[in-house]
């Protein structure tokens, strides 16, 4: 058998000895090397030790945790209601995707309906922020693979979008706009127009950063037939979103389990067919057209629904307007009591919402109380990286970058 | 911004050109700076922000963000600092080369923000010597373009010549982030308090420097 | 609901299913069959992606903890949890990696934040504290702000500074 095959096989996780001659010039010498937890590639805190036989990986070990701000813990000192505004830092890139799936496991708990405007606005908010999402995949994957523009592409685009949200929910990021029961505030005409403006001259710009990608030599040789994952295998590693419909399976939460009305809106679903890097990025292009398109569907709902209830009224959960709490009494105590007290029946909830990364979900517990039992999140983004190590097996190490990129996590939501 | 007239007078006749050196050597030093992202979560997207296209940090001279600490003067700690990461942080902060500043980005960086947790240092302060915080959570990039205005502020104020003539010093760690006083000055008014643990330690044990040398 | 139905019809009496508030079935199980009904269910009720693997900490209620697995049937679009309670003072659950190799970092968390074993478990260490970290921090007599966070860091840091020191007085004296 020859070295290189001994190496490959070895790579390929059969065990057994791997004893090299330390005088072949190939394959004397293994090499372990350390990437991160500060690395430009590593898309935040991630730390993979790999081990090196030249330029071939043979393991590839992520440690992860280096993010970890003891979240779920958070959640139970801080109580249902204050908990939210983690939500946001969980997965940053897409703050009202995280605050949204927190607000529908805390209703699934509560068994409280949300209004039909509120749906609507968080429709619209989700697919805005899956664009911004992706764009930033986009933005940093090709940068790590050497198509610096693309950055300055896909950021003029997110500061378009970033203005957009300002003026709309009050700050760039982190808006915690998406509250128990509904949102935070309606959406102001003025905004809706300009979202709408953004929205429509969106899809000439997924154009342009097509032609920039899809047909470049240099992305489809980093791209194509790496990182190759097959559906078995992403329904083994409990592999959800863009990178499950990259390898050709159709399922996507929107359509499978709909959650604020998103069974009355027409989209498709794409999905991919070789299950490689190249594929998921085809699916996230494809992902972002969708989103426009539903974002416009959610926006002409919304000049038809003017003016109804953006919020549930139900004093239980959902705080009163502040100007009514300075002259009412029972509004003052309702407010009061939903700020230090808030209390969820007893027993568990999940729901799971389509993040741009994959399934997100909160698993929540409450005894009854005030203090939360258990706050549990499903984070898309882990099961992201525990594939790392089977897809850079046995490629080279200047592929790891780009299965990192296409698998797109997070580190905050791995983290939490 | 950055022009050399600020910092020297001319002779055109004679074709002389006087300045001082430390106005020379700050002046270089601070329109030139060479950040190093230690982009740990939510402001690391902030700071990309920063450099991207709208707001573009290279008006300033400090977009040649390189994450080999090697290469670079500035360090952005942006985000949230857990003590896991705390060792990292600290290595690249020592393999920086001299002379170096450190911005504390965000809340979390600065006292820990919204995370009061078993994982979260309490401010990077208790491990690196902070220059300028930046609150926010997180800052806007405007707010942190400025902070890169008041380093420049502060480093204008610092007297290189006396580390070239008077030899390599003890390296001051004290953080001040005060901009009135000149840096490596400020030993005296390092007034973090007491950090909250059940062992009481003074954050000066993680500096790495002890009451006695001040 | 198909899969308690094909559990029965194997057998299994001693189930019980109940409705959560979210109206997703839920199976409780006892400790010693967790392991073999898991393989039922994937192998017979087409469960073929394991959504997720965690705890509740009951204390000081007795038995303490609760392990949830939740999974996800595809082709059927159907979701199941399944319950099983945990004695506090020993909290060893069988391992699901073997049918799921998915929930490897989730037995890994679980094992990190609460303290509890999976036998079975390949590699079962720490995932997001340090290995040396000593503490589990989602149980509930661990403190929110913690207990001593950062003493890894100072012990770290003594080394650092004695290293350095080392290498100014190595340098000291070459002069």
């Amino acid at each position: 058998m020859s070295a290189t095959s001994k190496v490959l096989e070895y790579a390929a996780g059969n065990p057994g000895d791997l004893t090299l001659d330390p005088d072949d010039p190939m394959h004397g010498e293994l090499m372990k090397i350390n990437v991160g937890p500060q690395h430009p590639a590593t898309h935040g805190v991630l730390r993979l030790s790999v081990e090196l036989d030249g330029e071939t990986i043979l393991r590839c070990e992520p440690e992860v945790g280096y993010l970890h701000r003891g979240k779920e813990k958070t959640c139970e000192s801080l109580g249902w209601r204050k908990f939210l505004v983690h939500t946001d830092r969980l997965d940053y890139v897409q703050p009202l995707l995280n605050n949204t799936a927190y607000a529908l496991s805390l209703e699934a708990l509560a068994q409280v309906e949300v209004p039909q405007r509120a749906q609507e606005i968080r429709v619209l908010m989700m697919e805005v922020s899956r664009i911004m999402a992706h764009l930033i995949y986009l933005g940093t994957t090709s940068i790590d693979l050497g198509a610096v523009s693309m950055f300055f592409f896909t950021f003029t685009e997110r500061e378009k979008a970033y203005d957009l949200l300002d003026a709309w929910s009050g700050h760039r990021m982190n808006n915690s706009y998406i509250r128990m029961g509904g949102v935070y505030a309606d959406v102001d005409e003025d905004v809706a127009s300009s979202i709408k403006k953004w929205l429509s001259a969106f899809p000439a710009k997924i154009d342009e950063f097509e032609k920039l990608l899809t047909g470049n030599a240099i992305w489809n040789a980093r791209n194509r037939g790496v990182g190759v994952l097959s559906p078995a295998a992403c329904l083994e590693w409990s592999l959800t979103g863009p990178n499950l419909r990259g390898s050709g399976v159709e399922w996507d939460l929107r359509r499978a389990e709909p959650y604020s009305g998103y069974e009355t809106y027409d989209f498709d679903v794409p999905v991919g067919s070789e299950g490689d890097c190249y594929d998921r990025y085809l699916v996230r292009i494809e992902e972002m057209r969708q989103s426009v398109l539903i974002a416009l569907q959610a926006l002409d709902r919304l000049e038809q629904s003017q003016g109804q209830d953006f919020l549930l009224q139900d004093r239980r959960y959902v705080l009163p307007p502040k100007s009514r709490t300075h002259d009412s009494m029972e509004e003052l105590i309702f407010q009061f009591k939903v700020v230090t007290d808030m209390q969820l029946p007893k027993g568990s909830a999940y729901r799971g919402v389509e993040s741009s990364k994959g399934e997100l979900g909160f698993f929540i517990a409450s005894d009854g109380s005030s203090d939360p039992l258990r706050c549990h999140v499903r984070a898309p983004g882990l099961m992201n990286v525990q594939a790392i190590p089977q897809l850079a097996r046995g490629r080279l190490l200047s592929d790891v970058m780009a299965i990192i990129g296409s698998l797109d996590f997070v580190m905050g939501e791995v983290d939490r | 911004m950055g022009s050399l007239k600020e910092v020297t007078t001319r002779d055109d006749e004679s074709g002389f050109m006087a300045t001082r050196v430390n106005e020379l050597l700050n002046w270089g030093r601070k329109n030139s700076l060479w950040p190093m992202p230690l982009g740990l979560s939510c402001c690391g997207i902030e700071l990309m922000a920063m450099i991207g296209p709208k707001f573009d940090i290279a008006r300033f001279g400090a977009e040649a963000a390189r994450f080999s600490p090697r290469q670079c003067d500035v360090m952005i700690v942006a985000g949230t600092l857990t003590w896991k990461m705390a060792e990292a942080a600290r290595t690249i902060y020592d393999q920086m080369p001299d002379p170096k500043w450190v911005i504390a980005m965000g809340v979390c960086s600065s006292s820990g923000g919204m995370y009061d947790s078993y994982a979260v240092v309490q401010g990077v302060d208790s491990i690196l010597p902070v220059d300028i915080y930046v609150p926010g959570c997180p800052p806007r990039p405007d707010a942190l373009i400025d902070a890169i205005m008041k380093l420049q502020r502060k480093i204008e104020r610092e007297n290189p010549l006396r580390r070239v003539l008077e030899g390599p010093q003890e390296l001051d760690e004290s953080g001040t982030g005060r901009l009135d006083v000149p840096a490596n000055s400020m030993v005296e008014t390092h007034s973090m308090g007491t950090y909250k643990t059940d062992s009481g330690l003074r954050t000066d044990q993680y500096t790495g420097r002890s009451k006695e040398k001040n | 609901m198909g899969a308690l139905k094909h559990m029965l019809s194997l057998g299994w009496d001693e189930i019980r299913e109940t409705q959560d508030r979210d109206s997703m079935p839920t199976l409780t199980i006892a400790l010693e069959r967790l392991h073999e009904a898991l393989e039922v269910l994937k192998r017979d009720c087409g469960f073929e992606t394991v959504t997720l693997v965690t705890a509740i900490d009951h204390s000081p209620n007795e038995p303490r903890f609760e392990l949830v697995h939740q999974l996800l049937s595809m082709q059927n679009n159907e979701r199941l949890r399944l319950r099983c309670a945990l004695r506090g003072d020993h909290p060893n659950a069988p391992s699901c990696t073997d049918l799921w190799p998915g929930a490897t970092y989730m037995e890994r968390e679980c094992w990190d934040m609460f303290g509890i074993q999976f036998d079975g478990h390949e590699n079962l260490r720490r995932l997001l504290m340090p290995e040396a970290y000593g503490h589990h921090p989602l149980r509930k007599e661990f403190p929110h702000q913690g207990i001593e966070p950062d003493r890894l860091y100072r012990e770290w840091n003594r080394e650092r500074i004695q290293r350095a020191e080392a290498k100014t007085s190595q340098e000291g004296a070459g002069r």
